[in-house]
């Protein structure tokens, strides 16, 4: 098989990036299996709890870039109890012992405590990049750590995480000779930074390219930061309010007309309207902007900095734009590809709302639209054929409407036939979310249409088992599959075992699972851990009792239904840390 | 397709269920067991024994949770309105992203206020005031007047001072003195340091 030597080959690989692909070159034979693991640097590994670290780095010795994912998606919405787990702590522990070389660290959905930061920053003289995505656990002083000693560190994404702050003065500690930054984000803090230390740290990162502040940093203070940084391609603004007429604002606008480079903006974490055209110069570059935290922006000033901006990709931006603004995106932002609207008041009724007549808008205007989240008040089936028809780009499409069992409001019906069209028309579809009311025939349109779908989303929706078996049937390239508050019990639990062992998890909450199902699948499935989740709060009666919340066992009524359930594939048994309302079947 | 009608208890029974725990969902199939569902203030399982025993002889029933929201318009907001609030994790905004749009009431129902000291020409004391407790020029001028005694003259938002001994000026971030009421109300909140009432005589 191998006309090659080993180095040959290993060259050949080193052009083979993609993690899927890389674990297929690994499948062929001994010989690749052996050269692939000894020459991967990557390593991604998208449930923390599917294997050990110890086994990774035994088949990985040469890992430089380690990738994590902890938490189930549906822990986002509160769904997953806050001390559920995703430590990273043990990994790092693991690597530092076998003096890995780590370089970077990628991690999302993670419990990440200081104690880890610390030991990162002392175990990898060689450490550059740290990206943290939704994480919690950890507050300023494990900054403190990371800035202080990791020397080459070249890039530190904070992406909303929820930190303490412990005014740790953190960014002071990146010591003088740092100079090698290329990313900066810190958006997510919400202590007071120190300014002065922010503005000569910048001065002397000739490389930044991403500079993303808190809301602490003021408008005066970005114009002079700015200065040092001409050459930004990705600015987040923290505070946008200033009065206009002002010398700081005149400045500030001279100051950005010399970003030439500027392809990204968001933040506006606190933004004045009056403010918002100094940034007009920069907008005919612009290639992504986020306005999604920027309350208070009327839909016509938001339309105004829209018209600018005509060489938009991905566009995230609050519901008060209207369906009229979303009109306008359509006319302006011919090169759209990935477009978020958000909810700016979730639980109101709210007078500025968009609904289907904003999606086909767009559907008509942008037809390299490949990614979508909606968050609107309505939908039609006609709407969602139309763009099915305009848009068959689709790899994520992701539909919200804030009633969960909203029918179609022109004929009452349920939105299954616009779904169907969605999965039939979008042939590369990878990630789809349902809402509305749906009935088991969009399950049966998703099973047989949807051939490339990798992850579903289901909330209130189905009528019987049958739903879901669909899904489970049809879906061959199903890796994540999450349920609420859907009928679909032991039936659709058990109908096919095996296929869980080919996806990486699925969630199941509030749905007419029964604890007797999960323990059988458990005993059926040994490389599957199946988690019952019960974390009712206690009862008046316990409480009084001096009770202890009940550890959550196996034993019970196995009629009982289950509240939530999580299970996933995985190597490594198990896991030890599971806390008390947490039990492993 | 038939339409089945569409009950309001089952959708409200639905979302109680999130509200009230995983204890009482065994208590919801079959019969309506209203009692169950009942949305009331208190301790999930209170008052409520009958809660780990489903039923018994009782299936997965599956048509009392999707119904087709046949219903009055008005009938529905008010189930809408209660079951939005109840229901967990719903709509799915991450709570990092609701906690940032959040902020604005926060910071004023805590007590942020934008406390400003105001000095008149000829007065030996200062006077503070929080200018977050007004939503417009002419309530500041007209407690300003009340403070200070003054017989001032009317101010509107196109002619500005009407006929008055004393002129309101403030200081602003770049440490200019500026005349009260030239800029929108939000601007001259963020941007007001002290305020000061000239006399007439040095205008």
């Amino acid at each position: 098989m191998n006309y090659f030597p080993d180095e040959v080959i290993e060259h050949v690989f080193d052009y083979v990036t993609s993690h899927q692909d890389r674990n297929s070159i690994s499948l062929v034979c001994k010989s690749w299996y052996r050269i692939e693991r000894l020459s991967r640097q990557r390593v991604f590994i998208g449930n923390c709890y599917s294997i050990s670290p110890d086994k990774v780095i035994e088949r990985f010795p040469a890992i430089r870039s380690l990738s994590l994912k902890g938490k189930p998606h549906f822990a986002d919405f509160n769904l997953v109890p806050y001390d559920w787990g995703g430590h990273v702590y043990p990994w790092i522990v693991a690597m530092a012992k076998s003096k890995v070389n780590l370089e970077e660290l990628r991690l999302k959905r993670m419990v990440v405590s200081d104690e880890s930061l610390e030991l990162i920053s002392s175990s990898f003289a060689n450490f550059t990049s740290l990206v943290l995505v939704s994480c919690e656990g950890f507050t300023t002083n494990g900054l403190k750590a990371v800035a202080a000693n990791c020397s080459l560190l070249r890039e530190l994404d904070l992406q909303e995480n929820e930190v303490e702050d412990h005014r740790s003065q953190w960014l002071n500690h990146f010591p003088e000779s740092s100079t090698s930054l290329v990313t900066l984000n810190f958006s997510c803090l919400k202590g007071e930074i120190n300014l002065a230390a922010l503005e000569r740290l910048v001065a002397r990162s000739p490389n930044l390219k991403t500079l993303r502040v808190n809301r602490a940093v003021t408008l005066d203070s970005l114009q002079k930061i700015l200065s040092w940084a001409p050459q930004l391609m990705d600015l987040g603004v923290g505070s946008f309010i200033h009065d206009p007429d002002s010398e700081t604002f005149y400045k500030l606008k001279n100051t950005i007309v010399q970003c030439k480079s500027i392809k990204s903006l968001s933040g506006f974490l606190e933004v004045a309207p009056y403010c918002l055209p100094a940034i007009y110069p920069v907008c005919s570059n612009l290639t992504s902007l986020n306005l999604s935290y920027a309350l208070g922006i009327p839909a016509s000033e938001l339309i105004k900095l829209i018209r600018h901006c005509k060489r938009l990709q991905r566009l995230w931006i609050l519901d008060c734009i209207g369906d009229k603004g979303l009109e306008v995106v359509a006319s302006n932002c011919k090169d759209l590809q990935e477009l978020r609207v958000f909810p700016s008041d979730p639980f109101g009724a709210g007078n500025t709302v968009v609904t289907e007549e904003g999606l086909v808008a767009i559907s008509f205007g942008c037809k390299k639209l490949n990614s979508l989240l909606y968050f609107c008040h309505q939908m039609t089936n006609t709407a969602l054929i139309t763009v099915a028809n305009n848009c068959p780009n689709f790899v994520r499409f992701r539909l919200c409407i804030l009633d969960p069992t909203k029918a179609d409001p022109l004929t009452q019906q349920p939105l299954d036939e616009g779904f169907g069209a969605i999965v039939q028309s979008c042939k590369g579809l990878k990630r789809l979310s349902l809402s509305g009311l749906l009935t088991d025939k969009v399950f049966l349109y998703i099973g047989m249409y949807a051939e490339q779908l990798e992850m579903l989303s289901v909330a209130f929706a189905g009528n019987s088992d049958k739903g879901m078996i669909y899904v489970l049937n049809g879906c061959k390239k199903l890796r994540k599959l999450e349920v609420r508050d859907s009928p679909f019990g032991d039936a659709a639990l058990l109908a096919d075992p095996g296929k869980y062992e080919t996806m990486r998890s699925l969630w199941m909450s509030s749905c007419e699972v029964t604890l007797g199902a999960c323990k059988a699948l458990a005993r059926k499935m040994p490389m599957l851990n199946v988690e019952i989740i019960d974390d009712s709060e206690l009862t008046v009666d316990e409480a009084l009792c001096g009770g202890a919340p009940v550890a959550v066992t196996a034993d019970g009524d196995d009629k009982q239904k289950v509240e939530k359930m999580y299970l996933y594939r995985t190597l490594a048994g198990p896991r030890n840390d599971a806390p008390e309302f947490v039990c492993t079947l | 397709m038939v339409m089945r009608p569409w009950d309001p208890t089952t959708m409200i029974s639905c979302y109680a269920r999130k509200q009230n725990h995983s204890r009482l969902s065994m208590a919801f199939q079959g019969d309506l067991n209203l009692e169950a569902t009942e949305l009331r203030l208190g301790l999930p399982g209170t008052g409520d024994h009958e809660r780990r025993t489903p039923p018994v002889g009782v299936g997965v029933t599956k048509n009392n949770k999707r119904g087709l929201p046949e219903l009055e318009d008005g009938h529905r907001e008010e189930s809408t309105r209660t079951t939005k609030t109840q229901v967990v994790g719903w709509p799915p905004v991450r709570s990092y992203r609701k906690n940032c749009l959040q902020p604005k009431k926060t910071e004023s129902e805590s007590g942020g206020g934008v406390y400003v000291k105001v000095s008149m020409d000829g007065v030996p004391y200062l006077r503070k005031i929080d200018l977050k407790l007004y939503k417009e020029y002419p309530q500041l001028l007209k407690d300003l007047e009340e403070m200070f005694k003054l017989k001032g003259g009317e101010y509107s938002e196109r002619e500005g001072y009407n006929r008055s001994e004393f002129m309101p000026a403030y200081e602003d971030k770049d440490g200019d003195w500026m005349l009260v009421g030239d800029v929108p109300w939000n601007m001259f909140v963020t941007s007001c340091k002290r305020l000061r009432i000239m006399k007439g005589s040095e205008l």
